[in-house]
């Protein structure tokens, strides 16, 4: 139980003392926001997954494009 | 598909693919020189190591901060503007990224926690083992990033099946070994290790110009600088490997580099050398406007033999009988039975004709080493732009061997001379972190650029691996990206500007 005690404590002195990495560690969340909420729903919302329900559809449209002439 | 589309959806990938090649190399390296600094510390005890270990920590933190997730861009990218790529490589792909995902989630996010909020908080062995451990789960994530990318360029470990039109891995241990992917890995993780030495080096001679800190950084300096003497012959013996594979498995590529028109044996590697703009493959011009050759230096090169035959660009499109060297227009024949073979295949298995079916499976399957070159228009259009090929190529080339002069000069004149009185050496110092991004990137540039017209070394041309999107989508994204990662690099240089300012006395 100490020992689990002991790690809590670590990442908790850690955070609380932070002084650059406070900093750091606001331009990591802003970037996650930007990369995981903004571009994962809005820019790259399209994917064969998105756009296709079964596996068929998904071998077809892949099929056409890999084969057109 | 509308005109540029395939361009934009390249540039955009690239623009992503070197940003985010400017954060990694760093990561890769400093890791290392780092866990070298605290071993020195736990070692002799002397907390002027911890001190010194600490401050590049800092700096290894900022970059690490600014550079993490901008990879995952990369990933979407794959999904939304690659769509029949992502489709037809399969699990082949996925695999090694999601190994590399667990890797550097569980190891690196783990350690680097004890690494930064560990200090007197955990033992010295279990803090320089944490360390330690940082340096290398990030080193092991490039691998699987790296055989994925060995993979494109040499495809290996896998069966195409018809029905599900996606290739599936059979050997993952021949994905894995593949020869591409090792040498691949070698040379760029070695290169990231020239780039943290650089960094070093660099910053540690900008105290010494500044007369601050000055036994930190006279130590810092022989750290980085027998880091990087070491490496830099690593990164000579990874490079030779790399080349030799280029030449078996990507021959056009090797052309590309070189400038090499027309094949001959005991092929010279041209050291300094202009490319005449007029050159055609089907011109008589003079490939190069001036030119320094080392004889003999190609063939061996690629080969190991002095005097092997290295087939040149016209062999390679229109074939050379006497080598045994397969002409494009032969290749693209078979491209074409491949393609066709699976078409009918797919009506045989719709009208449920098995043995017709079988019949066509059999024939995609003896072609279809040779699938991309069924969308090759004109055999002329599987030559990459020779120019950026060979520029950057030497352009990686001169600048590594510069690196190499570089860390034996600081060693030599920091152990043996009084460094602070060669102000020109220091001032290079300095001047040389930019160059090793740019040799890094400039590797990178060769291997792909090289690679083209294939997203799939002869299995899928990039025309034929995007999604049919509006071009207007991908150019918009594209300057939103140069947007935000201009900003990105913007910070990091800001930061990290203001903590060696502060310097290793005053940060922390």
């Amino acid at each position: 139980m100490n020992k689990y005690l002991n790690i809590f404590n670590m990442y908790k002195d850690g955070f609380k003392n932070l002084t650059l990495g406070k900093v750091l560690w606001k331009l990591i969340f802003i970037k996650l926001v930007i990369i995981l909420l903004v571009l994962n729903f809005f820019i790259y919302d399209k994917s064969i997954n998105t756009e296709f329900k079964t596996e068929n559809q998904k071998v077809d449209f892949v099929y056409k494009n890999i084969t057109k002439e | 598909m509308e005109e540029h589309l395939v361009d934009w959806s390249r540039a955009q990938f690239a623009l992503t693919a070197i940003y985010h090649w400017l954060f990694v190399p760093l990561t890769l390296g400093l890791g290392f020189i780092i866990a070298i600094m605290e071993t020195i510390y736990v070692k002799t005890g002397d907390n002027f190591w911890k001190k010194t270990t600490k401050f590049w920590m800092t700096l290894f933190a900022i970059n690490f901060a600014i550079g993490v997730a901008t990879g995952i861009i990369m990933e979407f990218e794959f999904g939304t503007n690659w769509a029949n790529y992502s489709w037809f490589v399969g699990d082949i792909f996925g695999a090694p990224l999601a190994v590399e995902g667990i890797l550097a989630f569980f190891m690196e996010s783990t350690f680097f926690a004890v690494m930064f909020f560990g200090w007197d908080k955990v033992s010295k062995g279990f803090h320089l083992l944490s360390t330690w451990l940082v340096a290398i789960g990030s080193n092991l994530s490039a691998l699987w990033i790296l055989v994925a990318n060995g993979w494109m360029q040499y495809p290996v470990g896998m069966t195409f099946n018809p029905d599900t039109v996606r290739n599936e891995m059979n050997n993952f241990w021949e994905v894995i070994f593949s020869p591409v992917a090792i040498s691949k890995f070698l040379h760029t993780i070695s290169s990231g290790y020239i780039v943290a030495s650089l960094f070093v080096v660099g910053i540690s001679s900008w105290y010494l110009l500044k007369k601050r800190d000055i036994k930190f950084a006279k130590n810092s300096l022989v750290v980085g600088a027998t880091f990087g003497l070491i490496t830099s012959i690593f990164l000579i013996l990874s490079g030779d490997e790399s080349a030799h594979q280029v030449a078996l498995k990507q021959p056009v590529k090797l052309a590309a580099m070189e400038g090499l028109y027309e094949g001959k044996e005991q092929a010279g590697i041209v050291g300094i050398g202009v490319l005449n703009p007029k050159k055609t493959l089907d011109n008589d011009e003079d490939v190069f406007l001036f030119e320094l050759e080392a004889p003999y230096a190609l063939s061996f090169l690629g080969y190991h033999d002095i005097n092997a035959f290295v087939p040149g660009l016209k062999d390679l499109i229109y074939g050379n009988e006497k080598y045994g060297i397969e002409s494009t227009f032969s290749k693209m024949e078979k491209g074409k039975i491949a393609v066709n073979a699976l078409k009918k295949y797919k009506e045989a298995k719709k009208e449920n004709d098995i043995e017709k079916a079988l019949k066509y499976q059999k024939i995609l399957e003896e072609n279809m080493k040779y699938f991309g070159y069924g969308h090759i228009k004109n055999a002329q259009d599987v030559i990459p732009p020779i120019d950026i090929t060979f520029y950057t190529f030497h352009i990686m080339v001169a600048l590594g061997t510069w690196f190499l002069i570089l860390f034996a000069l600081i060693l030599f004149y920091t152990l043996k001379r009084d460094i602070l009185k060669y102000r020109v050496l220091l001032m290079s110092a300095v001047a040389s972190i930019p160059l090793g991004y740019i040799a890094s990137e400039a590797g990178w540039i060769v291997a792909e650029v090289g690679r083209q017209p294939w997203a799939i070394q002869d299995l899928m041309p990039v025309g034929i691996a995007v999604t049919n999107i509006a071009t207007s989508n991908v150019q918009i994204t594209f300057f939103m990206f140069a947007f935000l990662f201009t900003l990105l690099l913007i910070a990091e240089i800001k930061i990290m500007l203001k903590q060696i300012k502060i310097g290793p006395n005053g940060g922390h």
